[in-house]
């Protein structure tokens, strides 16, 4: 009888351990050391917020595993390897920096594990074998919108300042593919590195061409240097800019000379201002809810908002995934990577997403607003 | 290119020059006496702004884990060559100078800040916490390898700057910081807008190479360091300690860097590894000196800061490619024009 107990508990054990089996698993990357950490950090609370928002899936429970990355392409590769051979996840999220994201998906493809990722991904993937996709707003998106918003205030002579890097070359290129002959014309390419102390010979250089409106492609504190400069020079005219100044410390660096500057970002950033029937606006409010009983701390950022919404991309690829396969298994893997390519106007706090094969990025312009900086608060212009 | 414009640039570029002045003297000091080329010089300006920004923010600067640290470092290693020297006698005064006087410093600026101070005594705060600095690493890293070639103490120096930046990033986090600016007057000169911090800049700079020139001409220690510059047995016969020249060397340097770390800190953001562009730019300047002359590298420091200044105007891309070709020309010229010491030669 006592044989008999122990093995009925043996096998409720074995019973038990299966189904414990069968949660999902998710391997979240993020970069909580190193230079990448001042973004790396808020994406990991974001994942908090959505693990405290939804933790299962029809039932089924989902299982979260955190790793570092420590801003380091290689680390994050061995990171990936790790999740997928070790602890055989489902899906894999990350990181922080582009790099590391991208030795991520390479990992991805080469083992057959979907991945979303909530740093921007470069080049074109090929639709017959794509397992990874993006979240974030491509940065020529972004650039697009503000570009909009200067002919609707009808802006003709854009002056440009901007990072001497990558960066500045995106904004810039994005800006000068938006000119038409009667709308906007970018009159210069100022450049200024992120460790420079003064941009006054770079200013006058934008100044001597009497812009309406100057565009800033910088990013962080270190944009609040030409606004500055401009500021001294008492240039009366608009500024604009991209999400990437979107910071506590560029507000607080910039003071009165930043005041006015008009950005394009995702709605989640003025989510309490939002009109009642936009599609981020209740989503939004109950993220920050989410955020605030995860974290114990108030959301001040766009990034943690990304792997909020990566999240919901996954719980809604997982709900019709689970209807063909269960989870740990390769079927189920394929069929979740199809039915994230397979997402159809998902309502996330950043974006409606629709995603299909051949293309990384799944936003469209319902995924930018425009806000201006009022007295050192963000404020919606519809 | 008007008038105007050029007046504007020019007062800028004077104002990038004079904190490059700063840190130039300060590597030509530090060259002149140990003739080691301190290429972490910017990185301690860099960290005093740090500093600076965290005393402001009311929290304890990461300097005090790093001076605590290499006290230790410093400490051990001189009472172990003491040992071995057989001088016991000497250690109990060894501690006391690397090991308690340190701590001594960060107990003040610990008990200091329980009290709000105002922003002057941050500022001396900050400073105190940066000079043992440098003449602790001076004792760590270089007192061993004191009478090696110009060339290795360089190629130290330079493994020294990578294994600081790392620290910094241990010690002081991935943000930048920018404190609040020291004056927020201006002025109108002859129509052209200047402000305060800028007067300050310049006013600084004057003020330290003035100070340092009368130091070295008319003080007997200033003598002295001059002398173990020129030959440090010589200057031993003569009763010179080489070894406390070069600590007072390191501590006069780390007060210059410490000063440009606090004029720039409202400027411009600063992280923890902005210093090597900074001291790089200061080093051009110094060799435009011939890394010898106060007045030399602190004219060719504000000649790099004008040219700077008009580059970015003229070619905002390739500014910093400008400022760097112009060492080729000036190192052909200096190498043509100059008669080679001896020293240099290997023996």
């Amino acid at each position: 009888m006592r044989k008999m107990l122990s093995l009925t508990a043996l096998v409720g054990s074995l019973v038990a351990a299966s189904t414990a089996q069968a949660d999902i698993t998710i391997g979240f990357v993020t970069s909580l050391s190193g230079p990448g950490a001042s973004i790396g950090i808020p994406y990991g609370r974001g994942i908090q917020a959505a693990m405290e928002y939804k933790s299962e899936v029809n039932g089924e429970k989902i299982k979260l595993i955190q790793l570092d990355d420590g801003s380091d392409p290689s680390a994050a590769t061995r990171n990936a390897r790790k999740l997928i051979e070790e602890e055989k996840v489902d899906l894999l999220i990350g990181t922080a920096t582009t790099p590391s994201t991208i030795a991520m998906m390479a990992v991805a493809t080469e083992l057959k594990v979907p991945m979303i990722a909530v740093s921007p991904l470069t080049g074109q993937p090929n639709p017959a074998d794509q397992w990874a996709i993006s979240v974030p707003q491509p940065a020529a998106l972004l650039v697009k919108i503000v570009a909009d918003r200067m002919k609707r205030d009808a802006m003709k002579n854009i002056g440009y300042i901007g990072f001497s890097d990558a960066w500045g070359d995106l904004v810039y290129n994005g800006a000068k593919a938006a000119e038409t002959d009667d709308g906007i014309k970018v009159l210069t390419n100022e450049r200024y590195a992120r460790v420079d102390t003064s941009v006054t010979g770079q200013i006058l250089k934008v100044l001597a061409v009497r812009p309406d409106a100057v565009l800033i492609g910088g990013s962080g504190t270190q944009g609040a240097l030409p606004l500055l400069a401009l500021g001294e020079r008492g240039f009366k005219g608009k500024t604009y800019g991209t999400v990437a100044l979107v910071n506590p410390d560029f507000v607080r660096v910039g003071g009165k000379a930043a005041d006015g500057i008009q950005v394009s970002a995702g709605p989640v950033i003025v989510a309490e201002q939002l009109p009642d029937n936009h599609f981020a606006k209740k989503l939004a409010l109950e993220f920050r809810a989410a955020f605030l009983k995860a974290n114990n701390v108030p959301t001040t950022d766009g990034f943690s908002a990304y792997s909020f919404d990566g999240w919901r991309i996954f719980t809604s690829a997982a709900e019709r995934a689970l209807k063909t396969a269960k989870p740990g298994t390769v079927e189920f893997r394929k069929a979740l990577r199809d039915e994230i390519l397979n997402t159809k106007e998902l309502p996330g706090v950043h974006a409606v997403y629709n995603f299909k094969p051949g293309a990384y990025y799944g936003v469209d312009e319902r995924a930018l607003v425009i806000v201006r900086l009022v007295n050192g608060a963000w404020t919606y212009q519809p | 290119m008007t008038a105007d414009i050029a007046a504007i640039l020019a007062i800028d570029g004077i104002a990038t020059g004079a904190v490059y002045a700063l840190v130039a003297i300060g590597t030509v000091l530090i060259f002149t006496v140990t003739r080691v080329i301190f290429i972490p010089f910017g990185d301690i300006a860099a960290f005093t702004a740090l500093t600076l920004a965290a005393l402001d923010a009311r929290q304890l600067p990461g300097t005090v884990g790093l001076v605590v640290v290499l006290a230790c470092m410093a400490c051990l290693m001189e009472v172990v060559s003491l040992a071995r020297a057989g001088e016991l006698r000497a250690v109990p005064k060894a501690v006391l100078g690397y090991l308690v006087l340190p701590l001594i410093v960060v107990g003040i600026v610990w008990l200091t800040m329980r009290f709000n101070p105002p922003m002057p005594v941050r500022i001396v705060l900050a400073l105190l916490l940066i000079m043992p600095i440098s003449p602790l690493l001076d004792r760590i890293v270089f007192r061993p390898i004191a009478d090696a070639s110009v060339l290795l103490l360089l190629t130290v120096s330079v493994a020294l700057h990578f294994a600081l930046v790392g620290l910094g990033l241990l010690f002081f986090g991935p943000e930048g910081v920018r404190t609040e600016p020291l004056t927020s007057m201006a002025f109108e000169i002859a129509g052209v807008h200047v402000s305060g911090q800028t007067v300050l800049i310049l006013a600084a700079a004057l003020v330290f190479s003035g100070l340092l020139f009368l130091f070295f001409d008319y003080t007997l220690i200033g003598k002295a360091l001059r002398a173990t510059a020129l030959n440090r047995t010589g200057a031993r016969l003569m009763g010179i300690r080489p070894a406390r020249a070069g600590t007072i060397a390191y501590l006069l340097g780390s007060l210059m860097a410490g000063v440009s770390g606090i004029l720039i800190a409202p400027v411009n953001t600063i992280f923890y590894d902005s210093g090597f562009l900074l001291g790089l730019k200061a080093f051009v300047g110094a060799i435009v000196g011939g890394m010898a002359s106060y007045p030399g590298a602190a004219l060719g420091a504000f000649g790099v800061g004008i040219i700077e200044s008009f580059a970015s105007f003229q070619s905002s891309t390739l500014k910093d490619v400008i400022v760097f070709s112009l060492l080729i020309p000036v190192l052909l010229w200096r190498s043509f024009a100059s008669q080679h010491s001896e020293e240099e030669v290997e023996e």
